[in-house]
């Protein structure tokens, strides 16, 4: 694939920008959707109907001091929010929005996503550890063990995807669910309980409730982020918006046919002139972004219905059931397959 | 190689200029006065009671180190499963999965080991 650097660059530069300006809907988004649930108005003061509200916050954010504890190690304290913003942004890098519209189409995409995950966890425990505070410390440290533990299951529901689609390249993941009119081939279907557990993991790994351990603010304050202040914190909370909605393009793209249009086919064959148009890859993003909002809509919702998990509860749903349930998945699916294969 | 990697890496970099924009517009704009009293670390109003550099539980220790051994298996798992139908259509696909299933039955093996004494107990 022969793409002009600068395509790529300007394709990086919109893809950047869009993750920037869905971080703040989705602030926006997450505080209204609460404020529903709780039967109250949620922000409604700055634009219309309060839809300015998170500019304003970023705006404040900047003007506030950046107070770095006496204790703190100052090198690590900036480092640990720069991570966590760079790892956040760089993962769209590899998120297909349509048929060749991905900023890096990488031959092992799914190793690439997954490594950049992990270290995101050094970003929450650095952050723990050089504030130089025992509820920081402490938050850090439930976090690292909490993301470890979550990573091996989220990692084997990845490896029954790629048994069932044979690559580790994002788009032919997502083409390889193009089957039973693009919609009863998904990967949803054909490896459910794969699913199950990369939706659940991708909570964990996200530090969204039920699992948002590391800054349970009754027991923690603020866990790792505890010491942050001005747009320090705010790159954290970036960051973890960025992320959940990553996550959410994620689980579309391994389980729920990534960009590809339910029933693409018919209407490819319907509309013959839409066959390799613009039109098509622009349609097909916009149903990648719509089913990634749903996802993005069962993060918020999830958040505001469940309580939060006891820690030994947390281990004991990671190691003693998803663990064992992913491992068995994976030689069932490899399993079937052969079956289907050789009689 | 830079022409399939090329991208991630311009990607990478804008995402390294905004974080650190970021950082270093927040430093320009926001005021700085420091003082004791504020950049002390939280502990609920009180001073603070020694160094948070503490000993900790061993149990995270213990965790980290299960994870290596099946972090790495994963590892393993990724190029039998991204190349399993070229097993399959050379026709070595059953042999090739009870070599796997061995493989993961001994890991297995070790994680109930862990389970059974008490090495993922939190409470």
């Amino acid at each position: 694939m022969a793409v002009p650097w600068y395509w790529s660059a300007l394709l990086a530069f919109v893809v950047v920008n869009f993750l920037l300006i869905s971080a703040s809907v989705l602030v926006y988004a997450e505080r209204k959707i609460s404020a529903a649930m709780q039967n109250r108005p949620g922000p409604n003061r700055v634009g219309p109907v309060g839809f300015l509200q998170p500019f304003a916050d970023v705006a404040k954010l900047l003007l506030k001091e950046n107070i770095v504890p006496y204790l703190a190690n100052p090198f690590v304290h900036s480092l640990a929010p720069f991570l966590m913003v760079v790892i956040a942004m760089t993962t769209g890098a590899l998120i297909p929005f349509a048929k060749g519209v991905v900023v890096a189409d990488l031959g092992v995409g799914v190793l690439v996503l997954l490594a950049l995950t992990s270290i995101s966890v050094y970003g929450i425990t650095l952050a723990g550890w050089s504030s130089n505070s025992k509820f920081s410390l402490l938050g850090g440290l439930r976090s690292a063990a909490q993301m470890i533990s979550y990573e091996l299951s989220m990692g084997l529901a990845v490896v029954s995807v790629i048994l069932i689609a044979g690559t580790l390249n994002l788009t032919e993941i997502v083409e390889s669910q193009a089957g039973g009119m693009s919609l009863l081939g998904w990967n949803l279907f054909r490896n459910p309980i794969g699913a199950t557990i990369f939706i659940v993991t991708a909570f964990a790994e996200t530090n969204r409730t039920p699992f948002d351990l590391p800054e349970a603010e009754q027991e923690l304050v603020g866990g790792y982020h505890t010491e942050y202040s001005g747009m320090k914190f705010g790159m954290f909370f970036l960051a973890e918006y960025v992320n959940f909605f990553v996550a959410s393009f994620f689980i579309v793209t391994l389980f729920f046919g990534g960009y590809l249009i339910p029933f693409q086919s018919a209407l490819v064959s319907a509309v013959p002139a839409l066959d390799g148009s613009i039109w098509l890859s622009l349609l097909q993003v916009m149903t990648l972004i719509l089913k990634a909002g749903f996802f993005a809509y069962l993060f918020i919702w999830v958040r505001w219905t469940l309580p939060r998990f006891k820690y030994n509860q947390l281990m004991t749903l990671g190691w003693k059931y998803l663990l064992p349930i992913a491992l068995v998945n994976v030689l069932v699916i490899a399993l079937i397959i052969s079956l289907f294969r050789t009689f | 190689m830079l022409a399939e990697y090329g991208p991630f890496f311009i990607q990478l970099g804008l995402a390294i200029v905004l974080a650190f924009a970021f950082l270093k517009g927040a430093a320009l704009l926001g005021p700085s006065r420091p003082n004791r009293i504020k950049q002390m670390p939280y502990e609920s109003g009180m001073d603070p009671i020694g160094t948070a550099r503490t000993r900790y539980s061993v149990k995270f220790y213990l965790v980290a180190m299960i994870f290596i051994v099946f972090d790495v298996e994963v590892v393993f798992l990724y190029p039998w499963a991204a190349s399993f139908e070229r097993f399959l259509d050379a026709g070595v696909g059953l042999e090739v999965l009870g070599v796997v299933t061995i493989f993961v039955i001994i890991l297995a093996v070790g994680l109930v080991y862990d389970i059974k004494k008490g090495g993922l107990e939190f409470d």
